[in-house]
């Protein structure tokens, strides 16, 4: 048997943390972990965020990002123990032996500099190939990876291509030095479902016919599923699980794997329509200020009480933008909006304050939509004072039934921001929702940033507390899984329009248009030869590319 | 047409106008300054009749109107009238004095310029060890301490004690360049020690705000030394402000460089408006100060134009 490429032996990582109000100290984010990576083959990382999958894939070119330090073990890569060799040598190694594709490829690339130059840079600096070889291999490779106009498209700007482009032209970046391996850090995540795929298989194919190696890091099963050998599963910085594709999705031996596998347990069982919708969009169309083209064109909705109605569509779709419009920040040029009876005003400065309080919302990103300064107490006590009059002992029961209504509890209250996780600041953002008694909630994105496993526990949450509360839901997402987790009804949309509109059931049966089966069927699913097929079967084109 | 285009068109008309306004600013306030010319220029016990004659020979009973377009027509032609203390034609005399300064300000900045930007670049490479720690020391202490004081202590160190170069700044037409360069060698050397810091702090500020993003750690994954790195890949995308920051400082260099000239007794216009300011000779000080504000729009009309070229997304749109 030959020698593995990639030997990693009781690798251990540690980084200094600096919490609120104590002295910073160190921690050890990866407990000794050890694994092989024979040539040509593809190793699959998985784990949530905090597993410590990006800080071992980065090891591999002895980097570690931030205050990462790399502290204990061994990293033999063609066999020389990296962590051992001198800087120079390292140098020699990252962009010629071993290169990396990143999560955005738009934050990676710079912007001042033409794609060409970035994809042969490290072929040319590391002396791999001169110039002029370099170029016509870039060439190849783009044309390989299925970008359009794979001769030119090197001379322009990254901003002059798109999101999905992009990525691939960063995976060219990776294979053009003809590297032995490849680390993949979630190099789909960021894109739409249906521009991931053709990435995904992009991506696929260039290893197969390259003959790389490589480390494929994902927070996604179903996505590492289609393309690797054999995988990994992380978890706070220690494997729980080594085993081939195969093994792992369908036998899964650890109850941590297998509640991977199985999430998304949700079963919602879809509710009819009532007599009076609490929101109806009438006509909506609307434009941003300083554009000459519509972004709603005549869009018509409705929602009931106690119920939710997702929006799904890709980015640009102009899902957010109708948020937008129903909070009244972006006055629509025509249509109207009625809230619980009434027509409300276009602009939200000049709404009454009953139906500001009565129409909340919740963000994607819970980090930035709450002040770092404040405690939790404050946060959710202010919509209590500002709404209701609330002040001293009354207020502080409420904040805690609400702390209470969310599975934190009391302890929490004087806590800040940064001192919670990702899901319990989302937790605490849906409380400050829930203090002004909407009848209604906007949810835009709000499970996209989390890790499946806790994007999960967030949407059992809401779908309780609507029960409690009998309060409506627009769920604005991208995800279709979380829409058949928690829907009533479904909008579909597509550049602007609504493509389909009704029931869940309805919706989401067929007869398709082909819009909405490119959609459906873009969802990664956890079984192999799954890529291969959909690609087989697809009757369009994703707009991403 | 090209959005770039349109903007450096945009930024031009601005600063067109701005130097407009400033001339009607500078030509009102000179105009509501207390006491009168004509006093001035014949002394205290000058007849009721020869003030009068004066006034009318100078046009300064004309309306204030009629005088502001005489004086702006005039400026445009390259005429900025006679100087009333000594009745010379001002055009021909601030011509030696303003390329005297331009050519003190030009060597100052040819120095200055590229050494304030490699020192930055370099602090960026040792960030927080010692070789940045010493040029922010060096550079703050040179910029804290007064410009004549620096300079009275170069003129010790170097021109009495050493003998290197003249403690006296005087430059005239019959020298050839070598024999100039080495005249104005310690002016240089004040003027580059007094606008270093701020240069190469906003270097070494701009830099590292870019040294945060994600394609300077695809750089580094790329194998790339430190210094490339910081040279290629951040230094172009941090351009902007540190141009506006160089800008500002060469307009230093010409505008603000009085006490300089005067420590060193160099013939450039500092001393020459500040002789005529004291004169109280009008159109003297009005054609230096439009002078000067034209200096100063023109070199941040350049900066801009550089900031704007330098944007990738403008330079090559979609």
């Amino acid at each position: 048997m030959s020698e593995p490429l990639l030997k990693v032996r009781d690798l251990k990582i540690g980084a200094t943390v600096y919490p609120p109000g104590e002295k910073p100290h160190d921690i050890e984010i990866v407990h000794g972990v050890s694994f092989d990576l024979m040539p040509g083959k593809v190793l699959g990382l998985i784990g949530e965020s905090g597993a410590g999958k990006s800080t071992i894939g980065l090891s591999s070119m002895a980097y570690g990002r931030g205050g990462v330090k790399i502290t204990g073990g061994e990293v033999w890569v063609n066999g020389r123990d990296i962590l051992k060799s001198k800087l120079g040598d390292i140098r020699k190694l990252r962009g010629g032996e071993v290169t990396y594709v990143s999560q955005s490829a738009a934050a990676s690339f710079n912007p001042a500099k033409t794609i060409m130059e970035q994809v042969i840079e490290a072929s040319v600096e590391q002396g791999k190939f001169s110039r002029r070889n370099a170029e016509a291999r870039a060439r190849a490779l783009f044309a390989k990876l299925g970008l359009p106009d794979p001769d030119n498209i090197g001379s322009r700007y990254p901003h002059q291509v798109s999101g999905g482009q992009l990525q691939r032209c960063m995976t060219a970046l990776a294979l053009c030095p003809e590297p032995d391996l490849v680390v993949f850090d979630e190099p789909t995540t960021a894109l739409d479902v249906t521009t991931q795929i053709d990435v995904l298989m992009a991506i696929k194919e260039a290893i197969r016919d390259t003959g790389v190696a490589a480390l494929y890091i994902t927070h996604d099963l179903a996505v590492v599923a289609q393309v690797s050998d054999d995988i990994m599963v992380l978890r706070n910085g220690d494997m729980v699980e080594y085993g081939s594709v195969d093994q792992i999705i369908n036998r899964p031996q650890e109850e941590y794997t297998q509640a991977l596998v199985s999430v998304r347990s949700i079963e919602h069982e879809e509710k009819s329509p009532t007599a009076e919708p609490v929101l109806s969009v009438r006509n909506i169309t609307a434009r941003y200020k300083g554009t000459k083209f519509d972004v709603l064109h005549n869009v018509n909705v409705d929602l009931y009480p106690g119920q939710t109605l997702a929006v799904v569509g890709e980015s640009g779709s102009g899902k957010s933008t109708l948020a937008r419009v129903i909070t009244g920040l972006l006055p629509p040029r025509e249509g109207e909006i009625s809230f619980a009876g009434r027509t409300l005003t276009p602009d939200f400065k000049h709404r009454t304050r009953e139906d500001l309080r009565e129409l909340q919302m919740i963000y994607q990103m819970a980090d930035v939509a709450m002040n770092p300064r404040q405690t939790v107490g404050t946060i959710i006590g202010r919509p209590l004072e500002f709404y209701f009059g609330l002040r001293g002992a009354e207020k502080k029961k409420r904040i805690i039934e609400l702390l209470d209504e969310i599975e934190l509890g009391e302890k929490f209250i004087d806590r800040y921001p940064a001192e919670l996780s990702g899901g319990q600041k989302q937790r605490v953002c849906i409380a400050r929702a829930l203090a002004a008694k909407p009848k209604m909630i906007i949810c835009d994105e709000v499970t996209s940033a989390l890790d499946p496993l806790v994007a999960d526990g967030i949407l059992k949450l809401l779908l309780n507390l609507q029960k409690i509360e009998n309060v409506a839901y627009l769920f604005i997402t991208h995800d279709l899984a979380t829409v058949r987790a928690i829907s009533d009804n479904i909008a579909v949309m597509y550049k602007g329009k609504v493509q389909r509109y009704g029931g869940k059931t309805q919706v989401l049966s067929p007869p398709f248009d082909d819009y909405t089966d490119l959609l459906l069927s873009s969802v990664p699913e956890m079984r192999l030869g799954w890529l291969e097929e959909v690609i087989a079967n697809r009757k369009m084109e994703s707009a991403g590319n | 047409m090209n959005p770039i285009v349109k903007l450096v068109a945009q930024r031009v008309a601005l600063s067109l106008l701005l130097l407009l306004m400033i001339s009607v600013l500078i030509f009102v306030g000179t105009m509501i300054l207390p006491g009168d010319v004509a006093q001035s220029i014949l002394g205290q016990s000058a007849t009721p009749e020869a003030l009068a004659n004066l006034r009318a020979e100078l046009g300064l009973n004309d309306p204030p109107l009629t005088r502001y377009f005489q004086w702006l027509f005039g400026a445009l032609q390259g005429d900025l009238g006679t100087a009333l203390t000594s009745g010379q034609d001002i055009t021909a005399a601030i011509g030696s004095r303003l390329s005297n300064t331009l050519f003190l300000a030009f060597w100052a900045a040819v120095v200055a310029v590229p050494l304030a930007i490699f020192l930055g670049l370099l602090a960026v490479r040792y960030k927080d060890r010692w070789p940045d720690k010493l040029i922010s020391a060096v550079t703050l202490a040179s910029i804290s301490i007064p410009e004549f004081l620096i300079g009275y202590v170069l003129m010790y160190l170097i021109a009495v004690k050493l003998r290197w170069f003249p403690s006296v700044a005087m430059i005239n037409d019959g020298m050839n360049l070598w024999q100039k360069l080495n005249s104005i060698a310690l002016p240089v050397a004040v003027l580059t020690l007094v606008v270093l810091a701020h240069m190469m702090r906003m270097t070494r500020a701009a830099i590292l705000n870019v040294m945060q993003s994600a394609y300077i750690e695809t750089a580094e994954l790329k194998g790339l030394s430190s210094f490339k790195i910081i040279w290629r890949h951040a230094f172009p995308n941090s351009v902007s402000p540190i141009v506006n920051v160089v800008m500002l400082n060469l307009a230093y260099l010409v505008v603000g460089v009085v006490v300089i000239e005067v420590v060193f007794v160099y013939p450039g216009m500092g001393q020459y408006l500040v002789d005529h300011v004291s004169k109280r000779d009008v159109p003297v000080v009005q054609a230096c100060g439009l002078i000067f504000a034209a200096v100063y729009i023109g070199l941040n009309m350049i900066a801009d134009i550089v900031s704007i070229l330098s944007n990738p997304r403008l330079r090559h749109p979609k």
